[in-house]
């Protein structure tokens, strides 16, 4: 069997190979999201002081929600002749399950920079925070690339409905949503954002272990 | 009964590849294979035969390690079903569904080439074998626009490059041309001259008749 990394490179490579042939991210979610941001303003008015403070919030709750959909399509895209297939190359599950979270977090690295410009071109937000802004970008991009791939892996096993996504994903990604926002939050008063920080790092190791323990019964898909 | 022209090679004592003793799959209250027993020794091709929803599908991948049974055991290629032990004999299992395992939206280039990477093998060798089943102009069409006989071939390809011990196919007949119905005696024929087994479900009883050692008939899950 080739090296664990390898097959995680294999699976991620595929992944990010389907993505850019249907380029399903870059011309469907990305432009939702954007679109998302640009109807509040229409929504609730253009009074600056009061989109300054509400676009920080208003990017991580945008980046959680098409996030999850960016994390969860690849998985449940795959049909199950696709994943028979996949179990018999003899593939270590784990690293299917890391290969498919490392392609969504590259595609989520991408999601929330797009986004974050477009949040501080219509909502002027000030860059305060600029510098733990390539830390959140990681950690929220690894924590929802692993939550999602987790929730799609556990409605294809066919024994839970696909509409259970949104009930897995809701509550677990509040420490990441609270984490991130808490975070530039902290940094704009001038405060220590350590417990927030270490909150997001402790999240995205729970799902980490978690996607990798639950990887083999996982697979199985009934 | 079959119609082989090459011959085998001696085998003193046939290996038994896959048992099943008295195998149960269920989904919910439904009973889709009831007390299946069955044994595959090495060098044997056995067609299975069946009515739709009769359960050879199921069968199919329950010997391919994909579905562990809800009762009875079995094993195989040594590995107790339903076991982790199935993990380390999936990559010496051949399977080829009715439904192609495909990524459309790769070229059939890049679809052999994923499970080489994945066995570590070459992309020249998943390039060889897509020639050596006519596909050799079409490595970079991507599969979706492909038709349905192209992706058998390829699935074929990929049986060609990995070379199973143990090679299931699901209505292997289907949406091919003639030459390409030439290349499922090939498959069948490579894996028993190493020593394999073969396993294939079919409605075309005429033709994996003849390729076939015996025939089971499964009516309602269960073999007659």
């Amino acid at each position: 069997m080739i090296p664990f990394m390898a097959q995680v490179r294999t699976i991620a490579r595929r992944d990010l190979i389907r993505e850019r042939r249907s380029g399903e991210v870059v011309w469907v979610t990305i432009p939702f999201g954007g679109i998302a941001l640009l109807m509040v303003p229409l929504a609730i008015g253009t009074d600056a002081p009061t989109l300054q403070r509400i676009g920080p919030g208003l990017f991580w709750t945008i980046v959680m929600l098409f996030g999850v959909l960016i994390s969860i399509r690849q998985t449940n895209a795959e049909t199950v002749p696709q994943r028979d297939q996949v179990a018999l190359t003899g593939l270590d599950p784990a690293a299917i399950y890391v290969g498919r979270a490392t392609a969504s977090f590259f595609l989520l690295v991408v999601f929330q920079l797009v986004l974050g410009v477009v949040t501080i071109v219509l909502y002027d937000v000030p860059v305060d925070g600029a510098v733990a802004f390539p830390l959140l970008i990681v950690l929220v991009g690894a924590g929802l690339a692993l939550l999602g791939t987790l929730a799609a892996a556990i409605v294809s096993t066919g024994s839970s409905a696909t509409a259970l996504v949104p009930l897995l994903v809701a509550p677990l990604s509040i420490p990441l949503l609270i984490g991130a926002s808490q975070t530039l939050e902290a940094l704009r008063l001038g405060r220590s954002s350590l417990a927030w920080t270490l909150l997001m790092i402790v999240t995205v190791l729970v799902l980490a272990v978690a996607g990798v323990l639950a990887a083999r019964p996982l697979q199985e898909t009934g | 009964m079959r119609g082989r022209a090459h011959t085998l090679p001696a085998v003193d004592t046939p290996e038994t590849l896959a048992t099943l003793d008295s195998v149960s799959v269920r989904a919910g209250s439904v009973h889709i294979l009831r007390s299946v027993d069955l044994s595959i020794r090495s060098g044997e091709v056995i067609g299975v035969f069946g009515a739709n929803g009769a359960g050879k599908t199921t069968l199919l991948r329950v010997l391919a390690t994909l579905l562990a049974p809800s009762g009875g055991s079995g094993a195989v290629l040594g590995a107790t079903l339903g076991t982790e032990d199935r993990y380390e004999v999936r990559p010496r299992i051949g399977y080829v569904g009715h439904v192609p395992g495909l990524y459309p939206e790769l070229t059939l280039g890049e679809n052999l080439g994923f499970v080489a990477d994945a066995r570590g093998l070459s992309h020249d060798e998943g390039s060889r074998a897509l020639a050596s089943v006519g596909l050799g102009g079409a490595i970079d069409r991507i599969t979706e626009r492909c038709s349905h006989g192209m992706m058998r071939r390829a699935e074929f390809a990929r049986i060609l490059m990995t070379a199973p011990d143990l090679l299931l196919l699901d209505e292997p007949h289907s949406a091919l041309d003639a030459d390409a119905v030439d290349l499922v005696d090939t498959l069948v024929h490579r894996t028993i001259d190493a020593g394999g087994a073969a396993v294939l479900v079919s409605h075309d009883r005429e033709r994996v008749a003849r390729l076939s050692d015996r025939t089971v008939e499964i009516s309602g899950g269960t073999i007659a």
